[in-house]
């Protein structure tokens, strides 16, 4: 039979959370929506970039917990639902996945890190992109194209702006 | 239960959340509509938000523009097009004078001239939708629009109102690949279906291979989708090949040939109207005459209202002025000619009356 000695302690699994003031969480995610709604009028090419999806990716991560990441990616799916043209739901339901992952996700990996933190723009922009199109299909029937290649270079370009971006927001976490 | 509820917290979450998002989808798909409050809340939020970030945007760049970048410039163009008026009286000028005019101007003649009921209104942003395939107008119900109302440019068809709050609305792009219209081509009648694919160009669909359609022919509305009125342009066919079943006609949307527009018109009432003969480009728009130069008689070769600008187009007016006095129908099995000898003087006692002397300054439709 194994004893352990006196000195012997477990191995530490407290995760570091980051924490937000709450104006802040709403204040960037209002911010993001507002982005897309106005922005792309003047700057068509920045019409591909999904901030809020950005976004919802970012406060997982750092809150660590899939509860709060269910309820940040449904509460900005739903924001972006309500002044799109397509029915309530479809981006709620989208970014309520992909907050539940990121946050998932987080537990495991070290998400300060820069590389890693492009690695999950690239897979959640991707997972995001062809996840709405599977729901655009299964639930309304719609037949949307999805364009392989221009997802791809899509993704890459939302990750690479994911970097700073996250850089950005960690300046805004009450330590 | 307590025990797995606990245990599978996080996943109990997600199941909740994604099926209340289900149940609400399936509410909207089932009854055909909106969850309305939730929209009304989103969009009356963002709406004087997006204007007063325009009314800014707008100010700021007028400021820059009148006071600093153009002041010379606009100086010297007004010079520049005070001399232009001296010598250049003709029709060419005023398509100069159109194609420099400013969009709101445009839009202004054409609301005048559309037989239509029209609301302007202006672009205030996108929607969320990726590619952005709808926008936000200021305009909503409270200036009497509806859903379903077709908004146009003078260019050509835009969109269709897809959803409507008190102070905006948005308008579904044709670009975008749930749009459908009815269209007819110009030359061959051909009826089919206009259809956005999610990039600059559309589809005019269900139009069969035996069928003729040639590249550079001009699409109109059909009227028979019972939203666009009859003869509004909607764009040119730049592709037309064979496909499997149906033809493959690509076509560029006359509503964006001059960029994304940011004023547009939301016709209220429509009005069908046939389909013109020439080129969309050439169609009559109502303009006013040039103005004549300070203390001088303005020249008297102003264009005729027809716009008549060759010997044969001069000779086919008075011919058929003849025919009219002499109430001759062309064409008519039987009627004999009219004589052509004869002193046209009842055509010309009327042709006063239809054309305005030249050197008047009321405003003459041009082509």
């Amino acid at each position: 039979m194994t004893e352990f000695s006196p000195d012997f302690k477990e191995p530490s699994t407290q995760i570091l959370l980051s924490k937000f003031k709450f104006v802040s969480i709403i204040g960037i995610s209002l911010a993001a929506i507002l982005f897309q709604v106005y922005v792309p009028r003047f700057i068509t090419q920045l019409s591909y970039l999904e901030l809020p999806l950005l976004v919802t990716v970012y406060f997982s991560l750092m809150r660590r917990s899939p509860v709060a990441g269910v309820l940040f990616g449904a509460g900005i799916g739903l924001a972006q639902d309500s002044l799109s043209d397509h029915h309530l739901g479809m981006f709620g339901i989208v970014k309520t996945l992909v907050g539940y992952f990121a946050a998932s996700v987080s537990q495991r990996f070290d998400v300060e890190n820069s590389a890693i933190r492009f690695v999950l723009g690239f897979f959640f922009f991707f997972f995001h992109q062809f996840f709405y199109w599977v729901l655009s299909r299964a639930l309304l029937g719609q037949t949307l194209t999805f364009d392989l290649p221009q997802t791809l270079v899509l993704a890459i370009l939302n990750a690479v702006v994911a970097v700073p971006l996250f850089l950005l927001l960690d300046r805004l976490k009450i330590n | 239960m307590e025990f797995l509820l606990n245990r599978f917290r996080n996943l109990t979450v997600l199941l909740l959340a994604i099926l209340a998002q289900l149940v609400l989808l399936a509410y909207q798909v089932k009854s055909n509509q909106e969850v309305r409050l939730i929209r009304v809340w989103a969009v009356t939020a963002v709406t004087p938000l997006a204007r007063a970030i325009e009314i800014g945007r707008s100010s700021v760049s007028r400021f820059f523009s009148d006071y600093f970048v153009l002041l010379d410039v606009r100086e010297e163009n007004k010079r520049l097009k005070a001399e232009i008026d001296r010598v250049q009286m003709d029709n060419q000028f005023l398509r100069t004078q159109l194609s420099t005019a400013d969009r709101a101007r445009s839009l202004a003649i054409f609301q005048a001239q559309s037989p239509s009921k029209t609301i302007a209104a202006h672009i205030i942003g996108n929607t969320t939708d990726q590619g952005a395939k709808a926008v936000m107008v200021d305009r909503g119900s409270n200036s009497g629009i509806e859903r379903g109302m077709a908004v146009i440019t003078p260019d050509g068809i835009v969109g269709k109102v897809s959803s409507v709050y008190p102070l905006s609305s948005f308008v579904l792009l044709i670009t975008d690949p749930t749009f459908a219209a009815g269209v007819i081509s110009q030359k061959n009648r051909v009826h089919g279906t206009l259809r956005g694919q999610g990039n600059s160009t559309v589809i005019v669909d269900y139009v069969q291979n035996e069928e003729k359609v040639e590249q550079g022919e001009w699409f109109y509305t059909s009227g028979d989708d019972r939203i666009f009125p009859k003869g509004l342009p909607a764009g040119e066919a730049t592709v037309v090949r064979a496909g499997k079943t149906h033809k493959e006609i690509y076509v560029t949307p006359s509503g964006f040939q001059n960029g994304f527009p940011e004023e547009v018109l939301i016709i209220v009432e429509g009005v069908h109207a046939p389909i013109p003969s020439g080129p969309a480009g050439n169609q009559p728009v109502y303009l006013l005459a040039p103005p004549p130069a300070d203390g001088e008689t303005p020249a008297p070769s102003l264009p005729s209202k027809n716009g008549l600008t060759t010997d044969a187009d001069r000779l086919l007016d008075r011919y058929r002025k003849i025919g009219e006095a002499q109430n001759h129908v062309y064409g008519e099995r039987g009627s004999g000619a009219p004589n052509y000898n004869a002193t046209d003087d009842s055509a010309v006692r009327r042709a006063p009356e239809e054309n305005p002397p030249d050197n008047a300054s009321s405003a003459t439709p041009q082509r």
